[in-house]
């Protein structure tokens, strides 16, 4: 195929400028839009950090003034830090465990010929694209019928089934952008199988690898409706947050979702900071 | 990539996976052997075991019928379709009810998540961190927890709050007329969660998108807008059909924002229903069968969607 | 630095096939030790495959490869005493130059991996690059990064794949002679793999052409070019004027009958299976050895003539000039001429003869042209 070619000056200059003033208004429209936009996506976020400020005591739903006590006590209410606790282990746990079973599929899937390649991405796609409360109600029918005692193991093991194929995801567009030819180098230059995985291919997928972890904690991190089906009587953050809701959620929840907020925001502005910096730096060594 | 949210989700497919063999050059990509069955059977055997098996058993428990004489809550294995009827006929309203907040939900993710996405990669280009900074922004919502953002809408859109004042000063709200308790609520928060799904395979794909072929558009004499229409549309489908993939589903089969932001008549949604007959019932084959009806009837408008689109390569 | 460790390269009935593809059919091949061996072919040919099976990245279907008279064929590509030049580098991007270099001295555990890769980078003028990152360089030093971080691990054979093929012709020139120096120095037997017929003949002693998963012929590159055995060979390495007629006259110098004209060529020159009266062989010769009869003069006596045709393209390319003549039923055929003195005054739509030693004629079986230019 040809690459059209582009001339530069294409636009008679006679055009009217009432033309150019539209073409102005056009181009500020879109910008000005995305502020609107902005402005949606982030006003519940807002008010999650302000009212974590709030005073309201165990109702917090309406601003009752300032205070800084929730920040001093953020386990202040009952079960508030325990809940969270409990979503940190999951999430950690469930992300280990698919991070490693999805990665390893991933990497099947690019590198290796085997039958049954249609099946397999199919399994992985299915999971993705069933709703949540199916996944949910699947997994409680299966639990209820081999009789499984719901808590901590059965909310893993379900986080691990729905963020497996995330990681997949993820991880298999890294696995694609991966020269072969840099494993059967370092064959070339003496390395053993286990050698060129661990010297190249990992290295070389970690910025996926994190990634992916990083999609799968938050997702297991932020889930509601699986754990809900699939919890028994253990409590997430998620739970506990949904659960309060109706007779009142204390400010603290507001403190730990702002902190997990600020951190999460620190952590991918800094990626991107030094992501710029390092454009910079690398701009600098080739020229 | 630089953020953690999820990319194009659906509509990965490796491509070049055709015919084997037919050329020595690019045989090397990919490896025989059962090094790679190694590789993909412990991911492959856990989603069997946690997901095509539960999927059965889901099938088997809407089937079930009641113990005779027994408690509320114990079933035996039966085949009783006439579950489906019932349930069918007892729950319509809030299964079609979950497919029309979808739609409107998905159809306010476009408006919304559309011209974010061009914003970013087109009018973003050739400055990085601009990019990335705005792409962060697109995320962040995500960084905060979901059941809370859902609450926040409570207070945003709360009796006393700016945007319900606003309106009743602007007259577009009666002054008796409220905002929670609503399905216009309940669809402002669908809409609001799902809005980086959509951006994020949009913008995935207008970045890919070469710009040359716009700038070649406007050679050609297309005005900005038929270039948008002719050009940039069109090759900017993919992150479409994903994005409306990875909003419609999970918004349909969601009852978060339905059960903290609605009322208890005329906003129900099928997950509610699901999740009540499951727990609150102990009705487990009403909420199997229904559960087998939102997924069948998701599979069928998807595949339905995805022929009309033309884009089945993308599953 | 020259290598103790060079040796000899064998293949006795290597074949591959990909499901119902034959990429390389039954090939035997001997590269003597410490020799420059091109494998030269148009892409698809089985040249790739065939170095691939020879670094053990590819298994071969059937068939022995020995390394140094010891057989590999079952050895893991980390085991092989072979290093590759990668076409297109394959320079880990998370390593440093350096470490790139270093990395197969450390797989083997060799002591001052470091300092021997520095000096492995200094052979290649790039020690002061040590730190960068491959995609910090520009394309022609990747090569040469490539090119130090295979030589370094002293291979018994040096496997290069197309290396030059991304590099402008400058570039290319310039590390021709550059590889052919260090093949010399380092007394490595080195398998090149091109389909730059040109690259082939400047630096290899040895070429195989290679077409169809089959080596159509092998020697020094003057040998192939003088004397080609098969229409693939005449059309692919430099070009050739091909026509076909019966054999009428047997004895030293053959008589063949091509459209009614006589034309003669050495039997030596022959590679055509039978030459008894009747046998239909194809007839060549070189663009650079035929010469114009413009109208009026006559050939030299001793000459193959052919013509009159008509003159349909003159083009100038500084070093000569190059002349389509169209022969009608024996085709088209292009006459270079040196842009000494005395060229002939030639312009296009001129009736002119072609005319030729009769011992720059070669002879090869009567099969029809294949297509190779």
């Amino acid at each position: 195929m040809t690459r059209p070619v582009t001339r530069p000056v294409t636009r008679p200059a006679t055009r009217p400028a009432t033309g150019r003033l539209n073409r102005r208004l056009a181009g500020a429209l879109i910008p000005a839009y995305c502020a609107l936009a902005f402005v949606f996506l982030l006003a519940p976020s807002v008010y999650t950090v302000l009212y974590s400020f709030n005073d309201g005591g165990r109702r917090n739903l309406v601003w009752q003034g300032f205070t800084l006590d929730n920040w001093r006590n953020p386990c202040g209410a009952p079960q508030v830090c325990e809940a969270f606790a409990n979503s940190l282990q999951v999430g950690l746990l469930s992300t280990l465990f698919a991070t490693t079973l999805g990665t390893l599929v991933a990497i099947a899937l690019v590198r290796y010929r085997f039958r049954g390649r249609a099946l397999a991405n199919l399994l992985i796609f299915l999971p993705m694209s069933t709703p949540e409360v199916v996944l949910g109600a699947a997994l409680l029918s299966q639990f209820l019928t081999l009789q499984l005692q719901l808590g901590f193991w059965t909310v893993v093991l379900a986080h691990v089934m729905f963020n497996i194929s995330f990681v997949v995801v993820a991880v298999k567009a890294r696995v694609q952008s991966m020269d072969p030819r840099l494993e059967e180098a370092a064959a070339d230059l003496y390395a053993s199988p286990w050698q060129a995985f661990w010297k190249v291919t990992f290295p070389l997928l970690v910025p996926g690898i994190a990634a992916a972890a990083a999609l799968a904690f938050s997702l297991s991190f932020d889930d509601f409706i699986i754990t809900n089906f699939n919890s028994g009587s253990f409590t997430t953050f998620p739970k506990f947050v949904y659960v309060s809701a109706a007779r009142g959620i204390p400010a603290q929840a507001n403190v730990i979702g702002t902190a997990m907020f600020v951190a999460a925001l620190a952590v991918v502005i800094g990626a991107q900071v030094v992501a710029a910096l390092r454009r910079r730096v690398s701009g600098a060594g080739s020229s | 990539m630089t953020t953690v949210a999820p990319g194009p989700a659906i509509g990965v497919a490796a491509p070049g996976t055709g015919a084997p063999g037919t050329g020595a050059e690019d045989v090397a990509a990919r490896r025989a052997g059962a090094a790679g069955v190694g590789l993909m059977l412990p991911g492959t055997l856990y989603l069997v075991a946690f997901f095509v098996i539960p999927v059965f058993a889901l099938l088997a428990t809407s089937l079930y019928v009641p113990v005779p004489g027994g408690d509320v809550g114990q079933f035996m294995p039966a085949f009783h379709w006439q579950n489906y009827v019932t349930a069918l006929a007892d729950f319509w309203q809030p299964l079609a009810r979950s497919f029309w907040f979808a739609l409107l939900a998905t159809a306010g993710a476009l408006a919304v998540g559309y011209p974010i996405a061009y914003l970013i990669a087109v009018r973003g280009r050739g400055r990085p961190l601009l990019q990335g900074m705005l792409l962060v922004l697109v995320v962040a919502p995500f960084f905060t927890s979901f059941v809370l953002r859902t609450i926040a809408w409570k207070q945003i859109l709360a009796d006393d709050g700016y945007v319900v004042q606003a309106l009743h000063w602007l007259h577009v709200l009666p002054p008796d007329g409220r905002l929670t308790a609503t399905s216009f609520a309940v669809v402002v928060s669908l809409t609001h969660n799902f809005v980086p799904f959509m951006a994020l395979p949009i913008y995935a794909s207008l970045e890919r998108l070469d710009p040359r072929l716009v700038e070649a558009g406007g050679d050609l004499y297309a005005g900005p807008w038929t270039t948008f229409r002719t050009v940039t549309l069109p090759l900017s489908m993919p992150g479409v059909v994903s994005g409306t993939l990875l909003t419609f589903i999970p918004a349909a089969g969601d009852y978060v924002s339905a059960s903290l932001l609605g009322n208890s008549t005329n906003t129900a949604m099928i997950g509610q229903v699901i999740d009540t007959r499951f727990f609150r019932l102990l009705d487990y084959p009403t909420a199997a069968s229904l559960s087998v009806v939102l997924m069948a009837a998701i599979a069928v408008l998807v595949g339905l969607y995805v022929r009309r689109t033309g884009t089945e390569d993308l599953l | 630095m020259r290598s103790p460790h060079t040796a000899s390269l064998e293949l006795w009935g290597v074949r591959k096939e990909f499901g119902s593809f034959t990429a390389v059919e039954s090939l035997d091949l001997t590269v003597p030790e410490g020799s420059f061996f091109a494998l030269l072919g148009p892409s698809g040919c089985g040249k790739t495959t065939t170095l691939r099976m020879v670094a053990g990245l590819e298994q071969p279907t059937s068939g022995v490869i020995s390394i140094g008279g010891r057989d590999v064929t079952g050895t893991a590509a980390h085991r092989r005493p072979v290093n590759t030049v990668f076409q297109s580098y394959a320079l880990f991007p998370h390593l440093t130059v350096l470490d790139n270099v270093a990395f197969g001295l450390k797989r083997k555990r060799v002591p001052d991996a470091r300092a021997k890769a520095r000096a492995g980078l200094e052979t290649v003028q790039l020690a002061h690059l040590g730190d960068r990152r491959p995609n910090q360089l520009s394309g022609g030093q990747q090569q040469r990064v490539a090119l130090a971080r295979a030589l370094v691990n002293s291979p018994s054979v040096l496997l290069l794949d197309e290396p030059l093929g991304a590099l402008d012709l400058a570039l290319r020139r310039e590390m021709q002679l550059e590889l052919k120096r260090i093949q010399a120095d380092a007394g490595i037997t080195f398998v090149h793999v091109t389909h730059d017929q040109e690259e082939a003949m400047t630096m290899a002693d040895t070429v195989a052409v290679m077409n169809e998963g089959r080596v159509e012929q092998l020697g020094p590159p003057a040998e192939l070019y003088e004397l080609p055995s098969t229409a693939f060979v005449a059309n692919f390495l430099g070009r050739s004027n091909l026509v076909t007629g019966s054999v009428v006259d047997v004895g030293e110098v053959l008589g063949v009958d091509v459209a009614g004209t006589r034309l003669r060529v050495p039997v030596g020159r022959v590679s055509a299976g039978s030459t008894g009266v009747g046998a239909v062989v194809q007839l060549g010769v070189r663009p650079e050895k035929v010469r114009i009869v413009a109208n009026g003069s006559e050939p030299t006596s001793g000459s193959n003539v052919l013509g009159p045709g008509k003159v349909t393209d003159v083009s100038f390319t500084g070093v000569s000039t190059q002349y389509q003549v169209d022969l009608g039923d024996l085709g088209v055929h292009e006459v270079f001429a040196q842009n000494s003195s005395g060229a002939p005054e030639v312009r296009v739509g001129d009736a002119v003869r072609l005319a030729w030693d009769v011992d720059h004629t070669f002879g090869l079986a009567g099969e029809p042209a294949r297509s190779g230019q």
